[in-house]
């Protein structure tokens, strides 16, 4: 048993003696384990880590419903906690929403035990020193070129317990690795994500960044327009990112601000979209309800939203497990996307480019190569059109093959109609796990072969 | 109560592991947030954090440990850890890091706070919502949102130079967003901002934006935005509200004068800037108009201390002077590389976060017309107001931003309402055409500023003000 199930029991505990048999709980406790080695201008300049326990209670009192969480863990603590929250509740509005606690339910993905799927303990306790060795390789192997990035290890050993009932805990970890490297001006980008450190090779990832940065010297400047374009992996992340917050969220569906229309032919049938915790997610969320694979697109039609209880109820369906502290306030999201890949395909190709984007290039008679996406923001939420720009390596397709790289350009794009029917033209063999630029969640991105992007500026303006 | 005893242990034991330099914070903080949707609370949360923070300093790294227990063991155990983290960065070292010449400070702080946020009744503030939503929807909006935040933090600081810092710092804010359903689009107008309107005060800032009686007005605003004709496109001059200008302030320069950025040290995630120190001093940043300063002192505003995070008192300092380029937000560490002798702008937005250079309040001081001056003085242009979108490059020189609404300006008199209006250009160019400039001034505050590896929090504060632009090109869309 981990160390916080009892703390979660404890407060279930606390609830029923101190608001009564009729008060309704929720608690979840997290021991989150997270440490960081930055470097930039080639250098480890920042290096941290904390360990942080958090209880989070959400009271359903008189139909009065309150939330509330603290890092003080004690004894006093928890007790000033649950009094904290009551006498919020006894105050709060009337709540006519409540959607009730989920009954005892069985988990059904691995809780991470020991040597079970998707928990490494290595990564768990890896150490300063292996976070810096695999820095150190990174800026060894661009040789010279000026690096910046992280690399980061994440675990986390949560509980949940309500008063109906449900008690689980799951465990789940991660590592990250993400850097540049850069010459002249230019940016060359390498990240990957995994369950596993051991899995990550800070030379290979070093040499990929550096290669990408010789690449994109002294690029070219295109006037803005139409454009067919292949995005590697790490920019398709992006397209998944605001997709999972704008287009997938339940409660954005639910108040018809989402493009999603579940039944309907909205993407490509090439495309095929799964949430999948498995790996380094939680296997439950914070209302309880076990998480599983979800598909939300299946051969371009659009098969589900996620759903926490509340929206759940108010879209006459079930949870899907994607409740999280903030789900009441910005929706449920999913937070584990994979984009399936298409078939592998071997062919040869510059080393900058990623080697399942190769085949995809080779098709393109005028197109654009794009490594990665940035500051992407969402200028209508119900058609999901972006405006961002590209970053780390652009380059002009003739023909099959890389001529010229490119300044950075801003697009204004529908990231649904880039999708389309018809308009996925090829989509590479290997779906890549890519950590989130800002959060937690991640991705699995492969690289697409697109038929259209709107270019809507450059370094002009 | 106070928690020098455990910062004084974190930041000795750091000494004693063998750091040449130590700092540690506790932080206790207290935060509650209230949605209300369509006349009913959706969602309430009040939160406790409290823990400790260790930052030590060896060759060229920091390392930085932090717990939740507030025990002077776990205290020494934080010191030692982060001494051992920083020493671990020798794998891959650079030039030692220095820090600019800094008084040792003993002191305390409070933020002015006239109404307690926190000691208004729930029932009450729960109310204000719910009226605002109920009002905005009664009015004909389809989908109606309110909120607000509170933030009540209380922090010792103790550095191994000798300083002894407490402060309590009460924040707040509230906005209420009224939307429009149209076939294919939605349409919101929001009051008084993106979000709503923050600052560094008691509950008075949330009285005074009287929400519920604006609610009505976003409402029919939002409605009439569905049928109005698009934002034309092309190039024009362009008057903004004060409230967009101060994220344009906030992109377009805030970051961009952040001296880590300049150096590189946020070069894989946040980006750099343009901005060249070598042209500190002589660069044109913008037009004569154009006075930014650089001003945690700034009363009630969002990024207001009395003490930065480093332990700097807080300091009015010019960032750009009638266009030119002559100041930086600095931290002790990054001034020292700069060659500059000034720091103060070093937050970090919990006791779990390494502090870094944060902004403060960074604003236009006010210029000598008003809007309707503004407006008077323009034959042919567009204005555009409240926050919608904003994205900018990594070296914060091409931005796009998107408002809620626009108005055509012709021979001097507001027209036509216009809907999904956007505007695009090029930081300095832009600048360069502030041809008028309004001394309407409010201090916006912007509660959700990005930034870092593990990602922070920032609260940041822009005094601005309406001001034209000329020859901008607007109506970008896909």
């Amino acid at each position: 048993m981990s160390a916080e199930l009892p703390i979660a029991a404890r407060m279930v505990e606390l609830v029923r003696a101190l608001a009564g048999p009729d008060a309704e709980a929720e608690v979840v406790v997290r021991h989150d384990t997270e440490a960081l080695t930055r470097f930039a201008t080639s250098m480890i300049h920042q290096n941290v880590a904390e360990a942080t326990t958090g209880v989070r209670l959400r009271l359903h009192l008189d139909g009065r419903t309150t939330g509330a969480s603290s890092t003080v863990t004690g004894p006093d603590g928890l007790r000033a906690l649950v009094e904290r929250t009551i006498a919020a509740a006894r105050v709060s509005p009337p709540d006519a929403a409540w959607p009730g606690l989920i009954p005892p339910a069985a988990l059904h993905l691995s809780s991470g035990g020991l040597g079970a799927d998707g928990f490494d303990e290595a990564t768990a306790r890896a150490t300063p020193e292996q976070r810096a060795a695999l820095v150190r390789d990174f800026v060894r192997a661009a040789d010279g070129l000026e690096t910046a990035g992280y690399c980061r290890t994440v675990a986390v050993s949560a509980a949940f317990a309500n008063t109906a009932g449900q008690a689980v805990e799951g465990r789940a970890v991660e590592a990250a690795f993400d850097g540049i490297a850069r010459l002249d001006g230019a940016d060359g980008v390498a990240r990957l994500a995994s369950p596993r450190l051991a899995d990550l090779d800070g030379a290979a990832l070093g040499a990929r960044a550096a290669a990408k940065a010789r690449a994109a010297r002294q690029p070219v400047e295109l006037p803005p327009g139409h454009y067919e374009v292949v995005l590697e992996p790490d920019a398709v992340s992006d397209l998944l990112d605001n997709l999972a917050m704008f287009g997938f969220n339940g409660r954005a569906f639910a108040q018809r601000q989402s493009f999603a229309e579940p039944g309907v032919p909205q993407f490509d049938p090439s495309v095929t979209i799964v949430d999948d915790p498995r790996g380094s997610g939680l296997p439950f969320d914070d209302e309880g309800t076990p998480r599983q694979q979800l598909v939300l697109v299946r051969e371009g039609v659009t098969t589900a939203v996620t759903h926490d209880r509340l929206s759940a109820a108010q879209a006459g369906g079930v949870s899907t497990g994607h409740a999280s502290p903030s789900s009441r306030s910005w929706g449920p999201m999913p937070a584990h996307l994979r984009m399936e890949p298409g078939p592998a395909v071997v062919t040869d190709g510059p080393d900058f480019v990623v080697s399942s984007a190769r085949p995809l290039v080779a098709g393109v008679r005028r197109g654009l190569l794009v490594s990665d996406f940035w500051y992407t923001r969402v200028l209508d939420q119900k058609s999901l059109v972006v405006t961002g720009l590209t970053r780390n390596g652009v380059w002009l397709i003739e023909d099959g093959e890389i001529t010229a790289p490119v300044g950075n350009v801003r697009f204004t794009q529908s990231y649904p109609q880039a999708l389309g029917p018809g308009r996925v033209l090829g989509i590479g063999g290997e779906s890549v796990l890519l950590p989130q630029a800002w959060g937690r969640a991640r991705w699995a991105a492969p690289a697409l072969r697109l038929s259209e992007w709107n270019i809507t500026g450059n370094a002009s303006g | 109560m106070t928690h020098f005893d455990e910062a004084g242990a974190a930041v000795q034991a750091a000494l004693d592991a063998g750091a040449r330099y130590a700092d540690a914070r506790v932080m206790v903080r207290r935060t509650e947030v209230m949605s209300a949707r369509d006349g009913a609370v959706e969602d309430l949360s009040s939160d406790e954090s409290a823990g400790l923070g260790v930052r030590a300093l060896v060759g060229s790294s920091w390392g930085f440990f932090a717990v939740p227990e507030l025990s002077e063991s776990s205290a020494r155990t934080a010191g030692r850890r982060a001494t051992q983290i920083a020493a671990a960065s020798a794998a891959v070292p650079g030039p030692p890091i220095e820090l600019v010449g800094a008084t040792a400070v003993t002191a305390s702080w409070t933020s002015d706070c006239v109404i307690d946020p926190l000691g208004v009744p729930l029932s009450d503030k729960g109310d204000l919502l719910v009226r605002a939503t109920a009002a905005a929807t009664g009015a004909g909006a389809d989908m109606a949102e309110a909120n607000y935040a509170i933030w009540d933090t209380r922090k010792w600081f103790v550095s191994s130079e000798g300083h002894r810092i407490d402060q309590h710092i009460r924040e707040c804010g509230a906005g209420v967003t009224a939307m429009a359903f149209g076939d294919g689009e939605i349409q919101r107008r929001s009051w008084p901002s993106h979000r709503g309107q923050f600052g560094t005060r008691g509950w008075e800032l949330v009285e005074e934006i009287d929400l519920v009686g604006n609610a009505p007005r976003m409402a029919q605003e939002a409605r009439a935005l569905l049928t109005a004709p698009l934002c034309p496109s092309g190039e024009t001059t362009l008057v903004l509200g004060g409230e967009q200008l101060a994220l344009q302030i906030h992109e377009s320069v805030g970051h961009a004068i952040e001296l880590d950025r300049i150096l590189g040290w946020e070069a894989a995630f946040a980006g750099t800037s343009w901005l060249d120190l070598s042209r500190l001093g002589s660069l044109r940043y913008g037009s004569e108009l154009m006075n930014i300063t650089i001003d945690p002192s700034f009363p009630g505003a969002l990024g207001s201390f009395g003490f930065d995070d480093e332990g700097t008192p807080a300091t009015k300092r010019y960032a750009v002077r009638e266009g030119i380029w002559e100041g930086v937000l600095a931290g002790r560490d990054s001034a020292a590389l700069a060659g500059l002798d000034y720091a103060g702008s070093v937050r970090s937005d919990g006791w779990a976060r390494l502090p870094m250079v944060r902004m403060t309040n960074v604003g236009l001081e006010p210029g000598p017309h008003t809007l309707d001056e503004i407006i008077a003085a323009t034959d042919d242009g567009v204005f555009m107001d409240i926050n919608r979108s904003w994205s900018i490059d990594d070296r914060r020189l091409n931005f796009q931003f998107g408002c809620e609404v626009g108005y055509e300006i012709k021979n001097g008199r507001l027209g036509r309402m216009l809907r999904n209006p956007t505007y695009t250009g090029i930081g300095p160019k832009f600048w360069q055409s502030m041809d008028m400039l309004s001394n309407e001034t409010v201090a916006w505050g912007t509660p959700n500023c990005g930034k870092g590896q593990p990602g922070q929090i920032g609260h940041t504060g822009h005094p601005a003000a309406p001001a034209r632009f000329t020859d901008v090109r607007v109506g970008v869309r896909g």
